[in-house]
């Protein structure tokens, strides 16, 4: 039990000198987030207010993944290829951010300064798409 | 009140005209697609019949089409490397006759991947098509062992450069997903759409519950068979001339 309250103290003060240390270091600079190619309306830039989006777009992405995965539901608005396909912008050279730690990609420059991971891109694609659009819109059918 | 007024003559008469003539729109564009802001349901079951008749030696047209459509060209070793769709060759010992068929994903009602899933990743959705939620998949490879058909994947190695409508990536299973994203917005496999365009018209697939559609039709009219009946998984993909 000694040993383990001894442990405790001492990763506590480690903890500690980590914080001060980072603190004394220098902040970390805000990310420099690239605009979006399209505002979805004349009234709103996204699909839902900006500060909601900020805030939810997780919860958002969460829930419209199983409305399309089980149920089927594509929307032309709620979907991460209409996301990846408005928000991540080619550079100069017309070439599109990689998604890998360091990139000025949309979702990872955020992602790194807030310090959450994103676990997107291990499966879907981080680049827009490029012919894929006219005939793949939804079909209204009624 | 207006409504007690009106005879019924002219509230019928009314009534027809307002339904008579959005009544065109009945024939939707497309019959197969489903509005896509809407969900699935079990009114539909997707199902392919394939005519193993027509169905030619030599040919890789849907095979090749699934490794376009879904980016399965990573660069692995041949053991590792994914299979969504085959082609077994039968061969009778007797006469010697060679019959080659595509083999994917059966899309069974009763599928064992589904009842093997840990994690409820892998499910059947409303209309029969299979799928695997890679969200929840973590890539046990039950289902790879339940599958009589030996349709599934695993995916080996990091992934980049997924196709925006087929992702995929690493400690995920796989398998044939009927191509769900174009049947959502009413457009047929790309296995298939490859058959017709090499000329061979060796596979058709369409609504297995709608009897007015051609599949229901041929399904009615000729023989067909499935793969291991004795399992009684009752797949969607059914087989002619085997």
């Amino acid at each position: 039990m000694k040993i383990l309250m001894i442990l405790g103290k001492l990763s506590l003060g480690l903890l500690l000198i980590m914080t001060v240390s980072g603190v004394s270091s220098g902040e970390v600079s805000m990310p420099e987030i690239p605009k979006a190619k399209n505002n979805f309306s004349a009234e709103q830039s996204c699909v839902e207010p900006i500060d909601l989006m900020r805030r939810e777009h997780g919860l958002l992405l969460k829930h419209y993944r199983h409305d399309t995965m089980r149920r089927g539901i594509r929307t032309s608005e709620y979907s991460l290829i209409a996301c990846v396909n408005c928000h991540v912008t080619a550079d100069e050279s017309g070439n599109y951010p990689t998604v890998h730690h360091g990139s000025d990609h949309f979702c990872r420059s955020c992602h790194t300064y807030a310090a959450v991971n994103i676990d997107c891109f291990q499966c879907h694609t981080s680049k827009p798409q490029e012919s894929f659009s006219s005939d793949m819109e939804p079909v209204q059918s009624d | 009140m207006n409504v007690s007024t009106q005879n019924r003559r002219d509230f019928l008469k009314k009534s027809a005209a307002i339904t008579v003539a959005p009544g065109v729109l009945l024939y939707s564009v497309s019959p197969k697609a489903h509005h896509a802001e809407k969900p699935v349901t079990s009114e539909t079951r997707w199902g392919m019949l394939i005519d193993t008749n027509k169905c030619v030696d030599n040919c890789t047209a849907c095979l090749d089409a699934c490794v376009e459509e879904h980016g399965l060209t990573e660069d692995v070793p041949v053991e590792i490397k994914p299979v969504w769709i085959r082609k077994v060759t039968v061969r009778d010992k007797q006469t010697g006759r060679e019959t080659f068929l595509p083999l994917m994903c059966q899309h069974c009602e009763n599928p064992p991947c589904v009842d093997v899933c840990p994690t409820g990743a892998s499910f059947k959705r409303a209309d029969g098509i299979v799928l695997v939620d890679r969200h929840t998949c973590i890539g046990c490879r039950y289902c790879m062992m339940a599958c009589p058909y030996k349709a599934r994947s695993f995916v080996h190695e990091a992934l980049e450069n997924q196709k925006p409508h087929s992702p995929r990536g690493k400690g995920t299973v796989e398998s044939c997903n009927f191509c769900v994203y174009r049947i959502d917005h009413g457009m047929g496999p790309a296995c298939i759409e490859a058959c017709e365009a090499e000329g061979h018209e060796a596979m058709i697939y369409g609504d297995m519950n709608d009897p007015e559609s051609e599949i229901s039709k041929k399904l009615k009219e000729m023989s067909s068979s499935v793969l291991r009946p004795d399992l009684k998984l009752n797949p969607g993909i059914r087989y002619q001339g085997l």
